[in-house]
């Protein structure tokens, strides 16, 4: 399977503010790939990395084979906040869409734009939030890109809104093939749509691979109070939280737990990323403790 | 019945617990036990799913290749996904209703036993699952 995106060493600092710290990541090509982490993490740093928008401080990333190239035609790249020029109507900026790539398809454009059952004529502006998220969506898909970058694009829209957005970035995966990069700090929506997961927490990644064989190797345990180190080898304990009587667990192994000391669930795709992001906090408190 | 008509439609319960691709799969497995899904009836296709349910399109390949391997559907290139065969044989359904008697009794047993709904359920679950782990380690 060929790459999308391969970064190594990746590192951006703004001043003294380090964004992303060292990010070695292969993203392989075709998949729907979900960016995950808290606000601050580095999400938006790297899909920018990714589009050219900014330089690495270190390290070095290859996009699509090549160094990225700023407005490049074959990435489509929805921004945070899905910004549209509010003065301007829809017909505007389809104009200028197919004025600015070579590659645009005028009539993918306005078929979506007339079964989202919005006017042409309306300008931008007027639009309400899903409906400037569907026109953003239109404008980079319609470049006919063969990576597409969204950042965000669901955080700020009602449910509907938001499922209505997804069916339709699915519906053209579906008939394109493109791969697609999105960041999201709403986990809920992402085990159906992405199958291939990263986590980025405080500016590092903390854990990617695809969807299934994550699910497939970690599990909840839980079972009288357990010390987490003897647990046998092969094992990681990414999170634990304990009472007096009983520890909770959630273990990445490989091979299947079967000790009957032990109650093993298998675990969704959000509290597997909620552990990893506790992960980060315990890391930090125990750091503290040591100090102290 | 015009294949049309009993096409089924997919939707997921993301509280279930259960994958997007097991749901899928769980589905058409259901409908052919049910009978309502036939041999020869079609499958919707990977795009009218995905724009249905906003699912990951390679999800829907991955559940129709599943059911392919298990010789339930057949692709025919350029027309879609078809069903092969039907689930449970009249046999089988047959062998339901003694079966259904004897956990209706058990079930009554249990209640007269002052057990509540979800100590029951609890029961059955983890009785169903030793015994099916018990089986699976004897065959392995």
């Amino acid at each position: 399977m060929t790459s999308a995106v391969i970064t190594e060493h990746l590192t951006k600092k703004y001043g003294r503010k380090t964004a992303l710290s060292d990010c070695s990541l292969d993203i392989p090509a075709g998949h729907v790939v979900g960016l995950v982490g808290p606000n601050g993490a580095g999400k938006s740093t790297l899909l920018q990395l990714v589009c050219g928008q900014l330089n690495p401080t270190a390290g070095g990333l290859t996009v699509l084979g090549g160094p990225p190239v700023t407005g490049s035609p074959r990435i489509g790249f929805v921004a945070q906040d899905t910004p549209v020029y509010g003065s301007l109507s829809i017909d505007d900026h389809l104009r200028f869409g197919k004025h600015l790539n070579p590659s645009w398809d005028d009539d993918l454009a306005r078929e979506r734009i007339e079964r989202l059952d919005l006017d042409p004529k309306q300008k931008a502006g007027k639009l309400s939030g899903g409906q400037r998220a569907q026109v953003a969506l239109t404008l980079a898909i319609a470049k006919r890109p063969e990576l597409l970058l969204l950042d965000e694009p669901v955080a700020a829209l009602d449910p509907l809104a938001r499922r209505e957005f997804l069916q339709g970035l699915m519906e053209y995966v579906a008939e394109s093939g493109t791969s697609v990069v999105m960041s999201s700090h709403l986990v809920a929506d992402l085990e159906r749509v992405c199958d291939y997961l990263i986590v980025l927490v405080k500016s590092k990644v903390r854990v990617t691979g695809e969807v299934e064989e994550l699910l497939a190797t970690h599990h909840h345990v839980t079972g009288a109070r357990v010390d987490p180190e003897k647990l046998g080898p092969g094992r990681t304990v990414i999170q634990a939280r304990h009472t007096d009587v009983q520890s909770s667990l959630v273990v990445r192994s490989t091979a299947p737990i079967d000790d009957p000391a032990f109650s093993v669930a298998g675990i969704d795709l959000e509290d597997l990323v909620l552990a990893y992001m506790s992960e980060a906090a315990n890391g930090r408190d125990r750091v503290l403790e040591k100090q102290r | 019945m015009e294949w049309w008509l009993r096409m089924i439609e997919f939707h997921l319960d993301s509280r279930s617990g259960v994958s997007p691709y097991m749901q899928l799969i769980q589905q058409v497995r259901h409908a052919l036990r049910l009978g309502l899904l036939k041999e020869g009836d079609k499958l919707p296709t990977v795009k009218d799913v995905v724009a249905r349910v906003a699912i990951n399109p390679n999800t829907v390949l991955k559940a129709y290749r599943e059911l392919e391997y298990e010789g339930l559907v057949q692709p025919r290139p350029g027309l879609g996904t078809f069903v092969t065969r039907t689930l449970g044989s009249d046999e089988d359904l047959a062998a339901h209703e003694p079966l259904r008697r004897d956990l209706e009794g058990w079930l009554a047993k249990a209640r007269d036993a002052g057990l509540d709904d979800e100590s029951i359920e609890a029961l059955f679950i983890s009785t169903f699952r030793r015994f099916s782990a018990e089986r699976a380690g004897r065959r392995g």
